[in-house]
């Protein structure tokens, strides 16, 4: 226990400011995550990994002299088309089934991108360097790296597209639509198939902007995708399916607990804390989760 | 039917045929000594591994060209068995197994990493098969007693005490704050079990040790920490992830430290990745190109450079200089043993004194190599940005001299 980070205030505003920066970003992988799982119920466990394909996509540009903040434009076009295909190839065909076998397969989808990753790639650490230097405040006491400002910045941007996409489009009201009622939306002319293809699209598009981010916030590295899916997966859990702005503020919750983790308890506790908390937290939502449907806004 | 049955018996009885003839074949056949490796092709480390392997073929292309190896004299050449350890201890362990018992290895060569060799040598060990390894550093490999083990490079305990002994001679012989960060694996941790020695001998203090999570790629929290108590040098281990996350998050935040020891520096490729960055980074290394030890069949560090680069197209890492250096090892062994009896070549191997163009080799009880020290280099830059490793200490290598402190970033 070290509690330094209450004894300079300057640390607590520098340890929220990284862990809200931080949370927007976690935000939006998390965003795509509950929009997949409200329309489709299914949990996508290889979330993580179609986020570190993104930065691959970013960090092959920046080695080819492309400037790596174009991957937030590249790496979500790309990554829509492979959300596809995984879609077509696999998600069809458990999509109506129970969770659990949705689990399995994209699980199976992980441990597949992952060594594909691997094989291709290499094993080596990876990053993009952006070069857009440092922020300092409050007399430098408190440094924030551009690059941080620049992924939070984006991530809300895509955000907001998003959810005005979703209601104004036919494309956002049909999946809107689909996520009340499937069952309905077919009978009234919704092609439920497209539908759940486009949504699994959107969502690796998503996963894709964030990879791009991460690759030039932290470093990538083909087996480095769960903690990502994991993050999600519990900011789902606290905000709920249908709960944008539960999403935005779980997310930031996140990354100022996990930042406060890592100064009180020791960094090597840091994602260690998330797990204990996502424990904790399933075991009060279990009750109300399996009780109460909830439904995609 | 009844065809099909006899055609199905015949491919069978061919199969066990040839099973039957490859273990035969195995061990010291004709003019063949045969080497059993497991490596990591895939997974992980295969980067790494495929240095190792590099290495070792490398080794064995020249020693083969260059007369082989002569044992009562009988001329022999070195031929090695490789499998694909995916990275995975569990694996090793069983391909170690496989290598003896079903292709009849009698003499084997290390995989890459601490975390693998520890998996494998509890078998060699069992079946009394001598096993030379360059890539397992780990100290708790050479205290539990293995007499069949023997590892050409320095325990990963001496990686960074000189960073810290340089450190304090430059304060005048008084003690210094230190700060470190590692990872949570074998060979982290024992780096940083040197670290704890070398603070006690020399009366320094530490003013941070974290601990960092396998999945590392964010550490703002140690470097704001690092900012608020100002230590005169930060360690950090972490593989190839810890060097460049420090790097990356050291300039973003402008971390001012005097001295910044590390390891991984040259697997990460942290000049090429982080270019001016990455200058007055101090780095642990077991080999470097411009150390002057020599040996007959790779002359020395530059040649061996040049060489390899001509071989395989990159510069050699020091993975895979020490993989090289583990054949030449054998070949010595073997030829002081006159003999495959794996005894006698146990004996011979413990009794090796002898220096390479990767350093001098001699073997403690433990079977780690004592009398080759770790080199330090530093990362410099030059106007133009391009940035080399030049090695500053120890000072009888040394190609430059040491920069410190290092330049505050506001002074860039």
């Amino acid at each position: 226990m070290d509690f330094l980070v209450f004894q300079y205030p300057m640390i607590t505003v520098q340890a929220c400011l990284d862990g809200i920066l931080l949370g927007i970003l976690f935000a939006l992988i998390a965003y795509g995550m509950a929009l997949q799982w409200g329309v489709m119920n299914i949990i996508n466990i290889a979330q993580g990994d179609l986020v570190i394909l993104g930065g691959y996509i970013a960090y092959f540009m920046y080695l080819y002299g492309i400037h790596p903040a174009w991957g937030v434009i590249v790496a979500p076009i790309i990554m829509y088309f492979v959300g596809i295909g995984i879609y077509k190839l696999v998600i069809n065909k458990v999509v109506d089934r129970d969770l659990f076998i949705s689990i399995l397969a994209t699980f199976g989808i992980s441990i597949l991108f992952m060594q594909l990753m691997n094989f291709a790639f290499g094993a080596d650490v990876v990053l993009a360097n952006s070069g857009y230097g440092t922020t300092m405040l409050f007399d430098s006491n408190v440094v924030l790296p551009n690059s941080k400002i620049f992924s939070a910045f984006i991530s809300i941007l895509f955000a907001v597209c998003l959810v005005i996409y979703m209601k104004k489009s036919k494309l956002g009201r049909a999946i809107r639509a689909t996520a009340q009622n499937a069952r309905a939306a077919k009978i009234l002319g919704v092609d439920t198939e497209k539908v759940y293809a486009a949504t699994f699209g959107i969502n690796a598009a998503l996963c894709g902007v964030a990879g791009a981010l991460v690759s030039i916030t932290f470093t990538i590295h083909p087996y480095m995708g769960l903690p990502y899916t994991i993050r999600s997966f519990m900011i789902v859990i606290v905000a709920g399916l249908g709960n944008l702005p539960g999403v935005a503020m779980s997310g930031m919750g996140l990354g100022v607990f996990e930042e406060f983790a890592d100064y009180i308890l020791g960094t090597e506790f840091r994602i260690g804390s998330v797990f204990l908390l996502l424990v904790l937290i399933l075991v009060y939502r279990r009750f109300k989760l399996s009780k109460k449907r909830e439904y995609l806004k | 039917m009844r065809l099909t049955k006899i055609i199905l018996s015949f491919i069978s009885a061919v199969a066990i045929l040839f099973s039957m003839s490859a273990t035969s074949f195995a061990k010291v056949v004709g003019n063949k000594i045969v080497l059993g490796a497991a490596v990591s092709l895939t997974g992980k480390y295969s980067s790494n591994g495929v240095h190792t392997q590099n290495g070792y073929n490398m080794a064995v292309d020249r020693i083969n060209s260059m007369g082989g190896i002569k044992v009562g004299g009988k001329t022999y050449k070195f031929e090695i068995i490789y499998y694909d350890d995916e990275s995975n201890p569990k694996r090793a362990a069983q391909l170690a197994e496989r290598l003896i018992s079903q292709d009849g290895v009698q003499f084997m060569l290390g995989p890459y990493s601490s975390g693998l060799t520890k998996a494998m040598a509890p078998v060699t060990e069992k079946y009394g098969v001598p096993m030379v390894e360059a890539n397992g550093a780990s100290r708790s490999l050479f205290t539990k007693g293995y007499k069949y083990l023997f590892a050409v490079l320095a325990p990963a305990n001496l990686y960074l005490d000189v960073a810290i002994k340089t450190a304090v001679e430059l304060n005048g012989g008084k003690g210094v704050k230190v700060a470190m960060a590692f990872e949570q694996d074998a060979f982290s941790q024992d780096v940083r079990l040197g670290i704890l020695d070398a603070i006690k001998e020399t009366g320094s203090t530490k003013v941070i040790d974290d601990k960092l999570p396998k999945e590392l790629n964010d550490m703002a929290a140690t470097l704001v920490k690092v900012k608020q108590m100002k230590p005169d040098v930060l360690v950090v281990s972490g593989h190839t992830k810890g060097a460049l996350t420090a790097i990356r998050q050291i300039a973003e935040m402008k971390v001012d430290v005097p001295m910044l020891a590390m390891t991984h520096c040259d697997a990460a490729k942290l000049s090429k990745q982080h270019g001016k960055n990455s200058q007055y980074a101090l780095c642990a290394s077991q080999w470097h190109k411009t150390l002057t030890y020599k040996d007959n069949f790779f002359k020395d560090g530059m040649t061996y450079d040049a060489d390899f680069n001509k071989m395989f197209g990159y510069a050699p890492p020091y993975q895979a200089a020490e993989s090289s250096a583990a054949l030449l090892v054998f070949k010595d062994a073997f030829e002081r043993a006159n003999s495959f009896d794996q005894k006698k070549v146990r004996d011979a191997l413990a009794a090796t004194d002898m220096q390479t163009f990767y350093g001098n080799i001699k073997f403690a009880p433990g079977g780690q190599n004592v009398s080759k020290p770790m080199v330090l280099f530093q990362v410099m830059c030059d106007a133009a940005g391009k940035c080399e490793n030049k090695v500053v200490a120890p000072l009888k290598w040394a190609s430059a001299k040491l920069i410190h402190p290092v330049p505050k970033w506001s002074e860039r």
